[in-house]
């Protein structure tokens, strides 16, 4: 096994960046506050003066056209990675990212590719309100062509822009922002990640908690507890949220007969709708009880703490919705 | 100070008892923060006083008043009680929105005070559409809304500034230009940085006024206002100015000298409006010591009326997202 190193979700990033920034000059990195302001959450503090401004391009408020400009430079041979501050702000990129990165290649008939990255911070937790609290995972991954990641680890958070840089077509990343300051252990040779498939986190025959994101940890640290209590916990980060990989929770849920989809996005119509879907068609006959679900209550998020807490899963909701499937 | 409007001793006092409000307002929500009251995103309006009162004060209480994520200053001018702007910053039902909101999404429909939105540029089509219904109602108010000049690089500005002329529809466009959008300055979001001659290019009567001076704010307002009411046409007003503190609390500032914010400070628009008034005997110093304690008083009392306010049950968390589930 290769030595670990100890480093915090907004370092991992910071190094793929960089790594994919020395490894290839055709890469490029804009976005609003990425120069000189240090990056929005400091993911890019530093790489200004490293890379010049011709490289990391501090761009105006206009994310349609930025975006958009980074679909073109893709079309034309560079490696853009346009950050989007944060996912909030993708609404107005995403007739660039539906009509364009997304078509593209199917329109041309195979002639054009998109190799782009689009980065953008998300999840809910800091207070931030109605409209700086979005989760739209769902969103994203309701559209062919794109290529749609979570970035749920450190490990991920290290190696999946790496990879994703490698992609001839479009791939949205979401980075967790209340995680950035969160340290981990990772091996210190980290570095591209497969970005086809979903991933056991921990293994357990009694029950399958299949997360995203920001459910990850809470997820692991859930199956911690229960493991104490003699329950024993399968963890599946989905990881690849389109196009999505439903063999690997498939065969967990065909060895535990159980199953609990956990994410922040609202219940309907949403990522967990289609991993429980996919569950009934394929795996209905496996299982011992019916799948259940915890997800973000559908509401736009309120300002206080105690409501912004109540509007999304917890680990103690996660505990207790176990307890209950486990021990009717 | 050049332009010299006919003010009386008692409207001068009332316009720089509002700056003084504002000002230790901010100072004081800034404080509250650091204790963990407030929480979410926090942006002071320190420095810019003299464009929000300046412009608010040539409005009637029928003009509508829209703003950005930074308008704890225009309401405060605009006359919402300071009690409910720091109960809804501290997340409290007796907030103005319920504690719904939290900073950046004050509201005050009682008072036409229509937020508080911190989607930049967000608001800027609302605007058009609130004015566009006046003049089909026949009514003879403005709608006057707030923005920055970062927001002013958004698709939706020159949207909303082609239909507002388009459509001949009373809205006041005041630019808050304060020289940076978060840590990006405007030489490097704006191809044109006289911000004003982008409105004639969409037949927008526009202007262009110091931001730090109250007076010079104040006499290009009352003829903005004075304009679209005679004639229902659009203004373009931009108020060239500056924020003396960082974008938000979690801003390090790493983009602007030290020297240049000391240097703005030397054009701060409160000392020169007290100057002012002192010159022209319409103020006396004691009198501005009573000013001052009258407001540290009024904000003492918005402190302990927030601090005493409750917190809405988690019972009741899905209120407000439909109409019919309860009106207020
Ligand atoms: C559409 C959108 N993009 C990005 C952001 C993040 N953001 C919030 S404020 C801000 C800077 C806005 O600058 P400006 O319009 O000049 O207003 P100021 O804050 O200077 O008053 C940015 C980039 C946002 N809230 N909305
Ligand atoms: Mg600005």
């Amino acid at each position: 096994m290769s030595e670990m190193i100890k480093i915090t979700y907004r370092e991992a990033i910071k190094q793929a960046i960089r790594d994919v920034m020395q490894n290839d000059e055709r890469v490029f990195l804009m976005g609003e506050d990425v120069g000189n302001y240090g990056g929005a959450f400091a993911v890019s503090k530093g790489l200004l003066k490293e890379f010049g401004s011709d490289r990391i391009m501090d761009v105006p408020l206009s994310e349609s056209g930025f975006t958009g400009a980074g679909i073109g430079a893709a079309l034309a041979g560079m490696r853009p990675i346009v950050e989007v501050m944060t996912v909030n702000f993708s609404l107005l990129a995403m007739d660039q990212i539906v009509n364009n990165a997304s078509t593209l290649l199917h329109m041309s008939g195979g002639q054009l590719n998109v190799p782009l990255v689009i980065r953008m911070g998300c999840g809910i937790g800091r207070q931030l309100a109605a409209q700086h609290s979005h989760s739209w995972e769902p969103f994203f991954a309701h559209v062919p062509g794109l290529i749609v990641l979570s970035v749920g680890t450190h490990e991920d958070a290290r190696g999946m822009l790496i990879s994703a840089m490698q992609s001839l077509d479009p791939v949205i990343l979401f980075e967790y922002t209340f995680m950035l300051n969160l340290e981990k252990e990772i091996p210190a040779d980290s570095g591209t990640v497969e970005i086809k498939k979903a991933k056991v986190l921990r293994e357990g025959n009694d029950i399958s908690l299949i997360t995203y994101g920001a459910g990850v940890y809470k997820c692991l640290e859930a199956a911690e507890v229960l493991g104490q209590e003699g329950i024993e916990v399968e963890v599946i980060d989905l990881r690849v949220l389109r196009p999505m990989d439903e063999e690997t929770f498939l065969t967990s849920v065909k060895k535990t007969h159980r199953a609990l989809v956990v994410e922040e996005a609202w219940k309907s119509v949403s990522i967990s709708s289609e991993v429980v879907s996919r569950i009934m068609e394929k795996a209905f006959f496996d299982l011992d009880a019916p799948v259940e679900r915890l997800c973000g209550v559908e509401v736009p998020i309120p300002y206080p703490k105690h409501l912004e807490d109540a509007s999304i899963p917890q680990v103690s909701d996660i505990l207790e919705k176990v307890n209950k499937m486990l021990k009717p | 100070m050049e332009k010299k409007k006919k003010l009386d001793s008692k409207e001068g006092q009332r316009l720089l008892k509002q700056m003084i409000l504002i000002r230790r307002f901010e100072e004081k929500s800034a404080e509250e923060y650091t204790k963990s009251q407030i929480r979410g995103f926090l942006h002071l309006y320190s420095g810019e006083e003299a464009v929000a009162v300046g412009v608010i004060q040539a409005l009637t209480e029928a003009d509508n008043i829209l703003c950005t994520y930074r308008e704890h200053g225009h309401a405060l001018a605009r006359g919402v009680d300071p009690k409910a702007i720091m109960a809804e910053m501290y997340g409290k039902q007796e907030g103005c929105s319920k504690g719904r909101g939290g900073s950046m999404h004050l509201f005050e429909a009682t008072k036409n005070f229509f937020g508080g939105n911190a989607i930049v540029s967000g608001h800027l089509p609302l605007s058009v559409g609130m004015a566009l219904a006046a003049k089909k109602q026949k009514k003879n108010n403005v709608t006057c809304c707030f923005f920055g000049e970062g927001a002013a690089a958004e698709g939706e500005f020159h949207e909303s500034m082609n239909l507002a002329a388009l459509w001949q529809v009373p809205t006041l466009f005041v630019c808050e230009n304060n020289q940076y959008a978060m840590g990006t300055a405007i030489k490097l979001t704006h191809s044109v940085q006289q911000l004003e001659k982008k409105g004639p290019a969409y037949g927008i009567e526009s202007a262009a006024v110091d931001g730090m001076d109250l007076l010079a704010v104040m006499e290009a307002a009352d003829k903005a206002v004075k304009m679209i009411k005679e004639k229902g046409k659009p203004y373009f007003l931009v108020c060239n100015t500056y924020r003396f503190r960082a974008h938000s609390m979690f801003d390090a500032e790493l983009y602007r000298e030290k020297s240049e914010v000391e240097e703005w400070k030397k054009k701060d628009p409160i000392p020169k409006f007290q100057e002012f008034l002192l010159k022209g005997k319409l103020i006396t110093a004691k009198k501005i010591t009573e000013i001052e304690k009258a407001v540290d008083a009024q904000i003492q009392e918005a402190i302990e009326f927030a601090e005493n306010g409750t917190w809405e049950d988690n019972e009741n968390l899905i209120r407000f997202v439909y109409s019919d589930t309860e009106s207020i």
